[in-house]
């Protein structure tokens, strides 16, 4: 076994206050692995709604202090592969050529989102879970093309007990969430939707599973509404339940 | 007042929630996915060949002005005339020019997307001449007056008795809805009209600089017709088309149809290096190359996204993105569609009234994972978004993300803000996807995610006393 780390744990705003089981589930992931979990005293966004909206300057205010809060960290875990690609990708390119580029750039390298933390950072697959379900697996786009996060996910998925992955037709198409995407342009956001949990039913799976929170929302929000048999839960979830 | 916005904003609510249209895109595009993979599998390192494809175009875009003169002056060697248009009012003066100097009546057409951009069509006709489209798909738009509906596929959006009824309303002539029978129609009227035409008018997907020459890809041979039989050929082409060698074709034809229709090689593939030479059978006795560039120098100026210059128009980033599956390609409102045509409309159209363009779009990337010359795509549609908001700040936008960032700052207010949200929470059940609920444009088709009794900070803040 690799020895402990010292895991900064990032949980973004709507996680905190939506999906709090995602990070506790997560916590105790990391200390069941024998490793140390720290939540930084810092901001409780990475920023990303601003910098998706165009208001780089507000984004940077936020972005600025988490920079600084996590300037330390060994590694940084964030609890969404739409927050972890903010932190990776886009911090570089949103300090680009300003004072705090060096810090960005810094930074970057030590974040990494939940599922390829565990198996390309720790080198874990197989976390003794059971899970006895049928899955269906939703890739969240930004963790999928930005973080290149395909593989992971489905390797620690096929090492749960009792689990069974039955992939959904177009499980790289977007659900539609989008972040104020979904505020701003609702019906279309909601056709996406209406798709995604199409494909997902299709599958007859019983529950829906993504490293995406927000992803999620969408996904439940949607099915909810409609009175769809759809049930959904975050990767961690899974992984944490024996 | 119907601004571009407001009409992108009334058609997407219309289209996205048409099931039937939702049907044929869907159908459309799993045929084309199937078949685009099979081709793309044939190459032996796809992602190289886009690294090449990438790399091609963007040295080029480099040296644009070497490329063209060079394009330009071989083309002339050879007795065609060269014109340079700075914007569409332009082009349509050179054209219109060439067409009334010819005394031109019919004029025939292969499909062109660049005709498209500067509205030639309408200019011809307002000129008296009789304008016919030849490509099947534009023949079919053109009958609707409808633009066309994609890049490649100018009629994907029509069902074949759709197709019917339009050939019976417009020629009286559709025997069935067999699509043999619908081309056969199409061809008998168009020979008529290729015998007639005075001038033919074509765009191009390539200009070679090395050799002089414009390669242009179709899959009807309407475009070899519409080349060969009338006296004037004109050819409009955007400045951004030019290839520096004739090799580079080696990689571009392929590239271009198995990512614009999933075929190994388009089923014709033709340069055109001047008009009727002495002692040559056939072509053309004139030849017009008209270069566009409207707009298309300040996009080069612009060093984060000139690599959109590099579009082959192959309408690969159309079919992958779920918006463009969802509105339509009629609801953008101009030529250009889908993600490359939100990246450059801003650019060539103003960035004010087209900048909705590029916040329709849930950024996942697809067009840019999917693009064969690497254009990065939705990367420049964040970037657009920020260069709206830089330009022209929606002031409670701008004063609502400074109060976020205020509070989301400081734990303290956080959890403040927290314990009021969850306090909010109680009453907004009464409000709930109604017409005064706050969050309404989630609410009125999706179940919100109440706030947990617990937040995660504050799991954690106990945990640790
Ligand atoms: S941007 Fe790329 S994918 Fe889209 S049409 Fe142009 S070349 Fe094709």
């Amino acid at each position: 076994m690799p020895s402990p780390l010292k895991i900064s744990l990032f949980i973004p705003c709507f996680v905190d206050l939506m999906y709090p089981r995602v990070g506790i589930s997560m916590v105790r992931i990391f200390e069941k692995l024998g490793h140390k979990v720290v939540v930084p005293k810092g901001p409780a966004c990475c920023g990303q709604p601003a910098f998706n909206t165009g208001y780089w300057d507000q984004s940077r205010e936020i972005a600025i202090r988490l920079m600084e809060s996590l300037q330390n960290a060994e590694v940084v875990v964030i609890a969404s592969g739409s927050c972890g690609a903010m932190m990776k990708v886009f911090y570089p390119e949103l300090f680009a050529g300003t004072k705090y580029e060096a810090l960005a750039r810094a930074l970057a390298p030590k974040c990494h989102e939940f599922a390829g933390f565990l198996v390309n950072q720790l080198g874990v697959t197989d976390l003794g879970a059971r899970f006895p379900h049928k899955v269906t697996f939703h890739d969240g786009c930004h963790g999928l093309r930005e973080l290149n996060n395909k593989r992971p996910p489905r390797e620690l998925l096929s090492k749960v007990n009792g689990l069974e992955l039955l992939e959904m037709d177009a499980a790289e198409t977007c659900c539609g969430f989008g972040g104020t995407f979904s505020a701003k342009f609702p019906a279309i956001s909601t056709a996406m939707g209406e798709a995604k949990c199409a494909a997902a039913l299709a599958t007859q799976a019983e529950f829906v599973v993504s490293c995406d929170s927000s992803c999620l929302m969408q996904i439940q929000g949607l099915a909810d509404k409609r009175q769809l048999p759809v049930k959904t839960i975050h990767l961690a979830e899974v992984l944490v339940q024996a | 007042m119907n601004t571009p916005a407001s009409q992108f904003n009334a058609d997407a609510r219309r289209v996205s929630a048409d099931l039937r249209h939702r049907g044929i895109i869907r159908t459309a595009m799993n045929n084309y996915e199937v078949v685009r993979d099979r081709r793309k599998a044939g190459f032996q390192d796809w992602q190289g060949a886009r690294d090449l494809a990438a790399r091609t175009k963007c040295e080029t875009i480099s040296h644009l002005d070497t490329h063209l003169e060079q394009f330009a002056r071989l083309l002339e060697a050879r007795g065609t005339v060269v014109h340079w248009a700075a914007n569409a009012q332009h082009a349509r003066d050179i054209i219109l020019g060439i067409v009334r100097g010819k005394n031109a009546r019919v004029i025939v057409k292969s499909k062109t997307m660049t005709s498209e951009e500067i509205h030639l069509n309408e200019a011809l006709e307002n000129a008296g001449c009789e304008v016919v489209e030849s490509d099947l798909g534009e023949f079919i738009v053109q009958l609707r007056e409808e633009p066309p509906y994609h890049l490649v596929f100018p009629a994907m959006h029509l069902t074949r008795a759709e197709i019917q009824q339009t050939f019976q309303r417009k020629s009286h002539d559709a025997p069935s809805d067999n699509p043999e029978d619908l081309t056969m129609v199409a061809r008998r009227v168009l020979r008529e009209k290729y015998l007639q035409a005075d001038v033919g008018i074509t765009g191009a997907n390539f200009a070679i600089a090395e050799t002089g020459m414009i390669s242009i890809t179709e899959n009807e041979g309407n475009a070899r017709l519409t080349a060969a039989l009338p006296q004037t050929m004109i050819t409009l082409i955007g400045i951004e088309k030019v290839l520096p060698r004739l090799e580079d074709l080696a990689l571009f034809l392929p590239m271009l149809a198995v990512m614009g229709t999933g075929q190994p090689l388009a089923c014709y593939n033709t340069l055109y290096g001047g008009p009727r030479q002495p002692g040559e059978a056939d072509g053309p006795e004139e030849f017009h190359v008209v270069m566009l560039d409207n707009r298309r120098t300040t996009l080069l100026a612009d060093a984060e996204q000139r690599d959109a210059l590099g579009c082959i128009r192959c309408g690969a980033c159309l079919n992958v993105c779920p918006i463009f599956c969802n509105v339509g390609g009629h609801t953008y409102g101009t030529v250009y569609g889908g993600p490359i045509g939100s990246v450059i409309t801003p650019h060539l159209r103003g960035l004010h009234e087209w900048k909705h363009l590029g916040y329709a779009s849930s950024l996942c990337g697809a067009c840019s994972e999917t693009c064969p010359v690497r254009i990065d795509l939705h990367h420049h549609l964040l970037q657009n978004r920020r260069n709206a908001s830089y330009a022209k700040p929606i002031r409670w936008q701008k004063l609502a993300f400074q109060l976020f960032a205020l509070v989301a700052n400081r734990p303290r207010l956080w959890s403040l803000t927290t314990r009021l949200a969850r306090l909010g929470q109680k009453f907004h059940g009464l409000i709930k996807g109604r017409a005064l609920d706050p969050a309404q444009a989630w609410t009125r088709t999706r179940e919100i995610q109440p706030i947990a009794r617990q937040s995660f900070h504050e799991w954690w803040k106990e945990r640790g006393k």
